[in-house]
């Protein structure tokens, strides 16, 4: 039985890394410059040729940010399901990417009116920030209704209102960038440059380290706090980890994408459907590469199918991310109790 | 073992219960017993350090526990709480391997050591064909004792499990406190618990821990326990009564003149007494024996009993009293059908009342 799990897991890993490759070839090659595989390996390997910026400086940046940011979302999504101890927690759902959003439109617009354009550091400080925020009112909430239903409808809600100021402040600000600005906040991988990739990179990589890391307090977690406690977990610090590390993984997609839905719930539930185990050890790196594979899909998609106009990388994970979700409440009850 | 110093508990610094002072010894079984919210559960989980004690310490062995970090009380003690835990696809091996996280590193990944444990754990209460099973796809009876399993390769010195047979039936509920028995005399765990069942805690217990208002009322071996005025005034039963020998209850025996004479021995009287009990007609028993079967049933039930000394046959002077009453009643159901050197009286009694053309059978 072991062994059969064990095969299992590494069937798993080897479809999503496989998956992974494909997606990575196909966004290289992809898009309003058609490039075949050998085009792109020789610039890859550093020849100047005539498409070189188009890979360097565009896409490569871009599909980096996809992989990256995509990851980190699925993880942080990952991380609010075990602390609601609920399936259809996620920092979309429960308002978090819209609070950061608004803290980011906010600060930007107003160092804007001085001429200051932010640096990537910076904008994560603002997007997380704003995911505190909203998760601490999604706490104060929590801990007066116990109902995971009326929870996600405070999330919502929440996130609602935290649109609707950014549009506002958004509509009367004053300055060219507005039409950046806009962009980002229906959300989007385009424009990343190596810098921001550089910094991603860096505060994901730390964050999901500490998140393994955290592995054997969260798997202790799942049979809820008391036996946790008993288990040797000092539950007070574990919660604040968790939620400041989904806080800021969550942060760092919102700083450099603009808000991005459901991936935070649709590929945890994918991933724990494919390994039928929701281990945190075994999970959280497929987590990663799941998140990874289905925004570099979505990216995909948003890019090509209607170029060149480009669809807001939000709209993609909803038509696929949704109904995945939808199914999954409609199945949560099989093999439950009552 | 285990003893508490001065404890006093509750919530938000609202003291619940004060000044209790409970221990216990390797090997020994302490049961918490008292009314519905008298604060078993918040007893247990002060013990347990979920929740912090308002005054007092509790100390195991030399330690006090406030002073113990996270793993060494994990290490020390395990427990099973009440209510249900519903984990996401979590296979049942899987919950009982949680146990082993206290003595795994950083990042809980077992040995084969502690394999052996898991393994060890979950044969001891007969659920290692549940390994691969998800947690939430198996019945009541089989959670609790996989949550027992979890509990016990945690290797505690103590366990604490409040209420573990709640929601249980009585197959599940006999089962699981065997097996925790078996592993105390074997392991010399020292166990507080707290339950419901009265007739369990009492067969159960080596010493009974009675709550009753803001305080410990009683603490004593379960024969100091539970008699049978004891557990009515610390429960406030004011219907019904409790037998402290069997630990069973009865309900409230019907009221007023008495209008069928029932005329028992040997257990027989017993079935008789349930049916006028439930259809509410008021009886008188007789003559019985105190070591007769039906006797604390007839204590419990009837509104007039009339007795004879143990082991003595049944005298004139009784049979006199039982006849009195007896031709008060209207009906008169004889439910011995023999009659011996002790009984005799019985006999006299039942050929009055067919001379009086009272007399109906059994099932009449």
């Amino acid at each position: 039985m072991r062994q059969r799990r064990l095969a299992r897991y590494l069937a798993g890993y080897a479809l999503l890394a496989a998956l992974l490759v494909v997606l990575l070839v196909c966004n290289l090659n992809a898009g309003s410059v058609k490039l075949d595989a050998g085009q792109v390996l020789r610039i890859l390997a550093g020849q100047q040729i005539e498409n070189t910026a188009i890979i360097w400086e565009i896409r490569l940046p871009r599909m980096l940010a996809a992989l990256i940011l995509g990851g980190a979302l699925s993880v942080s999504g990952f991380l609010l399901q075990t602390f609601f101890a609920n399936p259809i927690a996620g920092p979309y759902v429960l308002g978090i990417s819209s609070g950061a959003k608004l803290v980011v439109a906010l600060v930007m617009i107003g160092f804007l009116q001085y001429g200051i354009v932010l640096n990537s550091a910076a904008l994560i400080l603002a997007a997380f920030a704003g995911s505190l925020l909203s998760m601490g009112f999604i706490l104060l909430i929590s801990g007066q209704v116990k109902r995971m239903s009326l929870l996600v409808i405070s999330g919502v809600m929440i996130g609602y209102i935290c649109s609707a100021i950014t549009d506002f402040v958004v509509t009367f600000a004053d300055d060219s960038n507005i039409v950046n600005l806009h962009n980002w906040s229906m959300g989007s991988f385009s424009g990343t440059s190596w810098g921001n990739v550089r910094t991603m990179a860096i505060v994901v990589l730390a964050a999901f380290v500490l998140t393994i890391l955290l592995s054997k307090p969260m798997a202790a977690y799942q049979l809820g706090e008391g036996y946790a406690q008993s288990l040797g977990v000092n539950v007070r610090r574990f919660r604040v980890e968790l939620i400041l590390l989904s806080s800021i993984l969550s942060a760092c997609v919102t700083a450099f994408a603009g808000p991005i839905s459901f991936v935070g719930i649709a590929v945890p539930h994918l991933i724990k459907s494919l390994f039928r185990t929701a281990k945190p050890i075994r999970i959280i790196p497929a987590c990663f590469l799941g998140g990874a594979v289905f925004c570099l899909f979505c990216d995909l998609i948003a890019r090509t199918v209607f170029a060149p106009t480009e669809l807001s990388i939000s709209s993609v994970t909803a038509i696929f991310g949704a109904p995945i979700v939808i199914w999954m409440m409609l199945h949560r009850s099989d093999g439950r109790r009552g | 073992m285990l003893h508490t110093e001065g404890l006093s508990v509750g919530y938000n610094k609202r003291v619940l219960l004060h000044d209790i002072q409970l221990f216990v010894r390797p090997g020994e079984i302490l049961t918490l017993i008292g009314p519905n919210g008298a604060g078993k559960s918040t007893i247990l989980k002060s013990i347990t350090r979920q929740l912090a004690p308002i005054a007092g310490t509790v100390w195991i062995g030399e330690t006090a526990i406030q002073t113990m970090n996270e793993q060494q009380l994990a290490r020390t003690m395990s427990v099973m709480m009440t209510g249900w835990v519903e984990p996401e696809r979590m296979r049942c091996e899987e919950v009982v391997e949680t146990g082993r996280f206290p003595y795994t590193g950083r990042l809980g990944i077992l040995s084969e050591k502690d394999h052996e444990r898991v393994a060890e754990a979950m044969e001891r209460v007969h659920v290692t064909e549940l390994a691969d099973c998800d947690f939430n796809c198996i019945s009541d009876g089989q959670r609790q004792r996989v949550m027992l399993a979890r509990a016990i390769c945690q290797e505690p010195e103590v366990l604490v499990l409040d209420e573990p047979t709640s929601f249980l039936d009585i197959r599940h509920k006999l089962e699981l406190l065997s097996i925790l028995k078996d592993l105390v005399r074997q392991k010399q765990i020292a166990v507080i618990l707290s339950l419901h069942e009265l007739d369990l805690a009492q067969k159960l217990s080596d010493r009974v821990l009675c709550i009753k208002g803001d305080r410990v009322d009683r603490c004593g071996t379960p024969e100091e326990i539970f008699t049978d005025d004891y557990i009515r005034s610390l429960y406030g039963v004011t219907r019904g009564s409790y037998n402290g020998w069997y630990g069973s209850l009865e309900l409230e025996a019907p009221q007023g003149e008495p209008e069928v004479f029932v005329i028992g021995g040997g257990g027989t009287g017993i079935p008789v007494y349930r049916d006028l009990q439930r259809r509410g007609i008021p009886f008188a028993a007789g003559v019985l024996h105190p070591n007769d079967l039906e006797y604390p049933v007839a204590k419990a039930l009837a509104v007039r009993v009339i007795t004879e000394t143990s082991f003595e046959p049944i005298g004139a002077a009784a049979v006199r009293e039982a006849a009195e009453v007896l031709h008060r009643c209207r009906t008169v159901i004889c439910c011995p059908e023999r009659f011996g050197t002790m009984n005799r009286g019985n006999q006299r009694l039942r050929e009055l009342a067919a001379r009086d053309g009272k007399l109906t059978t059994q099932n009449g």
